[in-house]
């Protein structure tokens, strides 16, 4: 079945230039493997599509159960050359959750536990 | 040597809650106050500010704040170190003495940290053949230099640790990285090296957790955020660091807001590009080595960090003049909100062109409808009951920016009906300062380290 990510994960997101970041991070220790599964950086870059006019890149930090993401060329400039109302990504984090990921029965009874 | 050294921080951002600081030193214990002033675009405002008067181009706040809790910082043993000096960091630091001679306290040693402003060494740099690239897109400063506002290195821990040594109770620079105002005291108080990289790294990041102020302990945290309690009265952040490298991250009793796991991972991931090279002046740190743990109410260990020798070069931020830019906006009711404010947009931009006007940007955003999420917000409901149409330009020609200012104001009574929201008048045109990020050899820097003293 399909379940909204923020199901699974809590997020952060900040900028740097042009490009946003997001930190994804699983709410229990056992989400993780899951989002390390489903949550890829072609997954990502799909999710958003024209938003994100770069690459995504997706860096794993499981000391954390988080995973990073840099969304290149999101912010329109970025910085004080964006004419974004989020021209610092602040959103692009809730933006993320949004995203559908699949989960096996197992994995969804786990959830609603 | 004291077993744990308290480093509160008081400032996420110049402008950051004011009575933050005051609360950190008068509701518990705290050894050390770092305080950020400095966003990017913050050096080229205080340029400006200085090019018109002199005596001016640092942070004023700090020096009210000073006068606020000075004594109580003496009294109590308390040193602040702070990057409040922005362009004129001498002026600041004799703002300060001045400060506490007024409040009749003698004997205190302020150190002055400078170094960090290279504008005037653009052009020698240049000349020599050291070539500063900017490090995202590549250009050479040759094709901006004539428009440079700014040009400042971030200085680390290094010349704070000297300045404490020589005994300053408070700490002015310019450029510092926020890390540095909290690595500095520990490495101070412990005597950890320039070569301890773990230790330096365990340093450096407790400065990233608390650099922000209060979002690592409540503040814009997703986290349960409903009932993360008494917002109102939200407690900065306080790293509790011990000689071993392992550190505590808490708040004062009493105080609101949250500190837990969750909210320290958020502020662990804001920020961050590659997780394994967090570089700072001072170190590579490995944020992939961070363990926490839950220490009770309000309390999160950190302990397991490692890093790497720090690079031979600083990063220099320089500011340059890169055209204007103005945003405007209008707001439309029920019925067909969505409609009139998409209507309203295409009558502006049809304005605009007939006048002939030509912009590098022209972006609008329906707020209420697609102005964080863009398409991923789905399609509006058709009863939305308000719509704020929010319109920007932006281009080289400062004149086409200013008329398109002009063609706001015109819509309420010749665009869709049930139109408001103008209050404030035609929108501002501002200008333009865009950020070039580069990399430049350490050896070309002086930093200096002076003290003065009341």
């Amino acid at each position: 079945m399909k379940v909204e990510l923020t199901k699974l994960a809590h997020a952060r997101s900040g900028d740097k230039g042009d490009t946003a970041n997001v930190g994804v991070i699983a709410l229990k220790e056992e989400f993780y493997p899951i989002l390390v599964r489903e949550v890829t950086a072609d997954k990502v870059k799909q999710h958003f599509g024209p938003i994100v006019k770069g690459e995504v890149e997706r860096f794993e930090l499981p000391n954390l159960g988080a995973l990073n993401f840099l969304l290149h060329g999101s912010l329109g400039g970025g910085g004080t050359l964006s004419l974004m109302t989020d021209a610092q990504g602040k959103t692009f984090s809730t933006a993320l959750l949004r995203m559908q990921v699949e989960l096996s029965d197992e994995e969804a009874k786990g959830l609603q536990e | 040597m004291k077993e744990t050294v308290r480093v509160a921080s008081g400032q996420g951002f110049w402008g950051d809650l004011l009575t933050a600081p005051v609360d950190q030193v008068r509701r518990g214990p705290i050894d050390y106050l770092m305080l950020d002033y400095l966003a990017e675009v913050t050096m080229s405002i205080m340029q400006k500010q200085r090019a018109r008067d002199p005596e001016s181009g640092y942070a004023r706040d700090f020096v009210a704040l000073m006068r606020e809790i000075l004594p109580d910082c003496v009294e109590k043993d308390i040193k602040v170190l702070s990057n409040a000096g922005g362009v004129n960091v001498e002026g600041c630091a004799d703002a300060i003495r001045d400060t506490a001679s007024d409040l009749g306290i003698e004997g205190l040693k302020i150190g002055v940290v400078t170094g960090d402003d290279v504008l005037p060494r653009l052009g020698e740099f240049l000349e020599r053949g050291i070539a500063i690239d900017n490090m995202d897109t590549g250009e050479s400063l040759a094709g901006i230099l004539d428009k440079v506002q700014a040009a400042n290195v971030y200085l680390g821990a290094g010349p704070l640790v000297e300045a404490l040594g020589k005994g300053a109770r408070v700490i002015v620079g310019g450029r510092l990285t926020d890390t540095g105002l909290t690595l500095a005291p520990l490495m101070h108080e412990f005597g950890w090296t320039f070569e301890d990289w773990d230790l330096i790294a365990a340093g450096t990041i407790a400065g990233h957790i608390i650099e922000c102020g209060a979002q690592c302990s409540g503040g814009n945290c997703q986290y349960d955020w409903e009932n993360i309690p008494d917002l109102e009265d939200v407690g900065f952040p306080i790293i509790e660091a011990r000689a071993d490298g392992t550190f505590t991250v808490t708040k004062h009793k009493g105080t609101g807001g949250r500190v837990n796991v969750q909210s320290v991972k958020e502020q662990l991931l804001y920020e961050m590009g590659d997780p394994h090279d967090y570089i700072t002046p001072d170190v590579i740190a490995d944020f992939t080595t961070i363990h926490l743990s839950d220490e009770g109410e309000n309390r999160v260990g950190v302990h397991g960090i490692k890093g790497n020798p720090n690079t031979e070069f600083y990063k220099v931020s320089i500011a340059y003049s890169a055209g204007w830019k103005s945003v405007g906006t209008l707001v439309y009711s029920y019925p067909d909100a969505y409609e009139k404010a998409k209507a309203a947009d295409r009558i502006l931009r049809a304005r605009l062109e007939k006048l002939g006007l030509e912009f590098d940007t022209v972006l609008t955003e329906f707020v209420g409808v697609n102005a964080t999420h863009g398409h991923l917000a789905g399609k509006p409901s058709k009863d939305i009951p308000e719509v704020q149409m929010r319109i920007g330009v932006r281009g080289d020609d400062r004149e086409a920016v200013s008329r398109f200012t002009k063609e706001i104001a015109p819509l309420i009574l010749t665009g869709p009906p049930a139109v408001t929201g103008f209050a404030g008048g035609r929108p501002k045109v501002e200008e333009i300062m865009a950020y070039f990020p580069a990399l430049i050899p350490k050896d070309l820097i002086e930093t200096k380290v002076e003290i003065i003293e009341t």
